[in-house]
């Protein structure tokens, strides 16, 4: 009930926003109530997530298509994904509220905000494939007015069409995957269709739809080549909403379909999943290592994240369809533990993009430098965004790689020589990821954040509202505490697990509480409670030795560096310096990477000039190639347009001639 | 109660002999190039000269150049804790394993290498996006070695790692050979040491850790020294405990058998200090752009290492 109210209340707003007008405080009450309406629906999810495993009651409305009602429903997993979705959307509204000022156009964002919130929660609680979709595109139709709302800038204006295409590919995937689920009756409820059985084309073809649906939606490689254009170009609260939370919904729309509604998706799906998983995790990364835009940095490093999750949920797959139940929950809850994680530190670091923007008016790294010092509270919650991201621990982004790699290890039991060899591979393309990441954010931070300021604007950089410091310091403190109450977490996932995988997911019980051990208590453990506590003991006792010893006297002076006195601010490290090792080594190949350096004539004063040359070949093979295809297939159909009446009839009388066999044909059998 | 003292025996143990071990190697080195060289008890005086010494810190630097040295210092104390080194019977033991022993040494980097970015000089950035190169191909490497250890053993924490080593439970396997050659080439590669980077040498082209750390003065600098010997000596722990693990005291074993671990732990380390001595004067660093082959083949050692259990299960 508390549910429905906080939705209508969303689609209200919406219209006050379109009222709004030019009035500033008119904007903040709406994003003052996205903020209440969220949170609202933050602590139905929490109550819902607290009691025992079940499903919840089914709400029929007689609304949507006339033979069909509406049906909606609270399950554990909507009931995780509405706590997941709400909190970031939570914190991006209270960040709104001062962050709306800072706007280009605030009215082109203002009214699609609720909508867009409005959509995400409503595709979690639909209870049948109507509702799943309408809401599916209403989250999608919102979130690419919001792309839009700085329509004047040309790129945002391609990211937007980009965006388009990809969004209307993914739910004609979706739609004909319901279809088939459905079958021939039409069974469009969620249990009717869990009902309904499948045969292996059918099964195969709903899985790959569900891939190409749910996967482009979340950016999963080759399909994620619009999500870096399009979560950058929209202001930064909703950039932090799509990437944070918007791919987590695309996520549930994959574990819905394939864990539940489908539900014995063969193992070889798995070991395509990981794949998948990993080339998408690597690939992601390195892209990131690469951008100089610190919001297509962040956007590319979603990519790598879902490449992550997605490794989990191959993994959980895999264990499922060989009977391993056990595995297979300790996989899915590695998964769901790193879809929270991520939608908390994304939608952090994103907030802080944007309040870097705001505060400098700058995007590229290569234009800030020392905002640590000009902006304290936002530069701390970044680097706890940042520390969590690289999974480090003792922060929530290592409890869930831990977990993740945990299950991989367990990975060669499985049955199949396949993924014997297969999975130390996909084990080594995750470490990887991982550790690129770290080197990912090491430059993030590092170039944006410390040093000295590169431009006159990072110099400048002014402090920012209330609303927007606080909303990144509860995220960041969020960050800390899932990362110090990891068998918390992995406790309210386990109620989540337990009706998809067949078994609940519990703990070794011989260590006891504080003690995450998946498998048995000698199979290897973490404790971030532990961990922390000693931690900080050792950094105690650290300081008091080191003061007690020694002296405590600090001298400020100019920079040693070795000696060189010149105070050039350009001398420091750029972002593309940064990367360079990191280029050469692995990207060379894989981007065609090409530097090109060019010396002026000796004597002349002109400044030697370094290009680097990036290919996505993604982009230009598959993308570009799809286009050109589509260009040539449109010019031949064009001339169509110009036929006469005689030849229009002549085919419209074969087609009514080649419907009639097929009828006819399918009649016989 | 054994187990709470044998772990802080440990915790005190590896800071009080992380330095003895860097002298030991630095005394080697010298006396083969035909030095007489220090003490290898001088790195405890430069500790004591450098603490006297006040910190000196650049204008544009920043609080996390301040934190750096503590926080990377106390990471790799926290690494250094949960390695076992004389005894198995750790109170700690259980808090971490050998994946989250990767990830504590990658807190201290990270940490080292924000340092190195914060006064805004080129060495410190240079250094910083050297060591992250290198971190972005050990880190791999030594979490595949995990995976294998995890598959011939069952577990990746260190201690039960021991414990099953010790229990006879390991054979002579291409696997375990495979995955000590990629130990010891991350353990190069992290270290700093020849011919990954040169930890003697300052303004070199090729420097790596030095260069991040090239701002640090007074207390500042000792820590950072000091985690570098911390790390040295938690990975001959770690090489010298899975890879030969005989005379360390099992969970039960009396005070004869604590001394016995002791000592047999201080053989090892002198053992492996002197042999990092040796090879680190017969080889010659390598290029900067010649790391990925090197490091790029420990990770593929690593991946060789985990397959390998699978081919020799088959034949």
């Amino acid at each position: 009930m508390l549910i429905a109210s906080a939705l209508s209340a969303l689609l209200a707003l919406a219209v006050f926003g379109v009222l709004a007008g030019g009035e500033m405080w008119r904007h903040r009450v709406v994003y003052l109530g996205c903020a209440i309406a969220s949170l609202v629906l933050l602590a139905g999810g929490l109550k819902h997530l607290g009691q025992t495993p079940g499903t919840g009651p089914a709400i029929v409305l007689p609304i949507g298509l006339p033979w069909m009602a509406a049906h909606f429903r609270l399950d554990n997993l909507s009931a995780l994904f509405m706590v997941i979705v709400n909190l970031g959307t939570t914190a991006a509204s209270v960040f709104g509220i001062g962050y709306c000022d800072h706007v280009p156009e605030p009215r082109r964002v203002t009214p699609f905000f609720p909508l867009f919130l409005f959509g995400m929660n409503a595709v979690l609680i639909s209870d049948d494939a109507f509702m799943f979709l309408v809401s599916w595109e209403f989250m999608s139709l919102a979130s690419w007015l919001l792309v839009l709302s700085d329509h004047r800038n040309e790129e945002s204006r391609s990211a937007a069409f980009v965006y388009l295409m990809m969004a209307t590919f993914g739910t004609f995937c979706l739609l004909t995957c319901f279809g088939l689920m459905a079958g021939a009756e039409g069974g469009y409820s969620f249990p009717a269709m869990r009902l309904h059985g499948m045969d292996g084309l059918t099964s195969f073809l709903v899985v790959l739809l569900a891939l190409l649906g749910a996967g482009s939606k979340a950016g999963l490689v080759p399909l994620h080549a619009w999500l870096p254009l399009a979560h950058p170009a929209a202001p930064s609260h909703v950039s932090a909403l799509m990437s944070g939370v918007m791919t987590k919904v695309a996520l549930y729309g994959l574990i819905r379909i394939l864990f539940d509604l489908h539900g014995h998706v063969a193992w070889g799906w798995g070991a395509v999943l990981m794949g998948i998983g990993g080339v998408t995790a690597v690939l992601g990364v390195l892209y990131a290592i690469l951008q100089d835009d610190l919001k297509k940095l962040l956007a590319y490093s979603t990519v790598e994240n879902i490449g992550v999750v997605v490794i989990g949920l191959g993994l959980a797959i895999a264990f499922k369809d060989s009977g391993e139940k056990a595995l297979a929950a300790l996989a899915l809850v590695a998964g769901l533990y790193h879809i929270i994680n991520h939608s908390i530190f994304k939608t952090l670091l994103f907030l802080s993009a944007g309040a870097v923007i705001t505060a400098t008016g700058e995007r590229s790294l290569n234009k800030l430098g020392g905002l640590l010092n000009r902006m304290p509270w936002t530069g701390a919650a970044t680097l706890v965004g940042a520390l969590a991201i690289s999974a480090l621990p003792p922060l929530n982004g290592f409890v869930s790689e831990w977990l993740i790699f945990q299950s991989l290890f367990k990975g060669p039991s499985l049955p199949h020589w396949a993924m014997k060899f297969g999975v130390p591979v996909v084990g080594a393309m995750l470490a990887l990821a991982a550790a690129l990441a770290a080197s990912c954010f090491v430059r993030a931070y590092g170039i944006a954040f410390l040093g000295r300021p590169r431009s006159q604007a990072a110099a400048e950089a002014h402090t920012l509202p209330f609303s927007m410091r606080w909303s990144m310091a509860v995220l960041a403190a969020l960050c800390i505490i899932l990362g110090a109450v990891p068998v918390t977490v992995t406790d309210a996932v386990s109620h989540v697990v337990q009706p998809l995988t067949g078994v609940s997911f519990a703990v070794s019980a011989d260590l006891g509480w504080p003690w995450l051990s998946p498998v048995s208590s000698t199979r290897g453990s973490y404790s971030g409670t532990v961990l922390v506590m000693t931690g900080l003991s050792l950094f105690v006792i650290c300081i008091v030795l080191v003061h007690g010893f020694g002296t405590t006297r600090v001298r400020r002076a100019d920079a040693w560096d070795c000696g060189h006195r010149e105070n050039i601010v350009n001398a420091q490290y750029s972002g593309e310096s940064f990367a360079q090792p990191l280029r050469r080594v692995f990207c060379s190949s894989l981007f065609g990477v090409k530097e090109t350096v060019t010396m002026p004539d000796p004597g002349d004063m002109a400044p030697a000039k370094l290009e680097v040359r990036v290919i996505d070949r993604i982009w230009v093979f598959l993308y570009l190639g799809i286009g050109r295809v589509v260009g040539f297939v449109a010019d031949r159909v064009n001339r169509m347009q110009f036929l006469t009446v005689r030849r229009y009839l002549l085919m419209m009388f074969a087609t009514l001639v080649f419907m009639l066999l097929v009828v006819a044909v399918r009649q016989q059998k | 109660m054994t187990a709470i003292l044998g772990q802080i025996a440990q915790i005190f143990l590896v800071v009080a002999l992380a330095p003895l071990i860097t002298g030991w190697v630095r005394l080697v080195k010298s006396r083969l190039n035909g030095r007489i060289g220090a003490s290898p008890f001088q790195p405890y005086r430069d500790f004591y000269r450098l603490l006297q010494k006040e910190a000196v810190v650049a204008h544009s630097a920043s609080w996390v150049f301040r934190a750096a040295p503590y926080v990377t210092f106390a990471a790799v104390w926290l690494a250094a804790c949960i390695i076992p080194t004389f005894t198995t019977n750790m109170v700690l033991a259980p808090a971490a394993d050998l994946i989250a022993l990767v990830a504590l040494l990658g807190v201290a980097r990270f940490w080292t290498a924000l340092a190195g970015m914060d006064v805004g000089t080129s060495f410190g950035g240079l250094g910083a996006s050297r060591e992250m190169m290198i971190a972005s191909l050990a880190e791999p490497a030594m979490l595949m070695v995990s995976f294998s250890l995890s598959l011939i053993t069952g577990t990746t924490s260190p201690a039960q790692i021991i414990a099953f080593v010790l229990g006879g439970g390991v054979g002579i396997e291409v696997s375990l050979g495979l995955a000590l050659a990629a130990l010891i080439m991350v353990a190069i590669a992290e270290n700093g040491r020849i011919p990954i980077d040169n930890p003697a040498t300052h303004l070199e082209l090729t420097m790596v850790h030095e260069a991040m750390v090239l701002e640090y003065s007074g207390r500042h600098l000792a820590l950072m020294e000091g985690a570098g010997m911390v790390r040295l000596t938690l990975f001959m722990a770690l090489i010298s405990g899975i890879f030969a693990p005989w005379g360390m005291a099992q969970p039960g074993a009396g005070a004869l058998g604590v001394a016995l671990g002791l000592g047999a732990f201080l053989a090892k380390c002198f053992i492996l200090a002197t042999a990092l001595g040796f090879f680190e004067t017969v080889i010659a660093k390598m290029r900067v752009f010649r790391y990925a082959d090197f490091l790029g083949g420990a990770l593929l050692l690593g991946l060789l290492a985990t397959i390998f259990i699978y081919v020799s299960e088959a034949v």
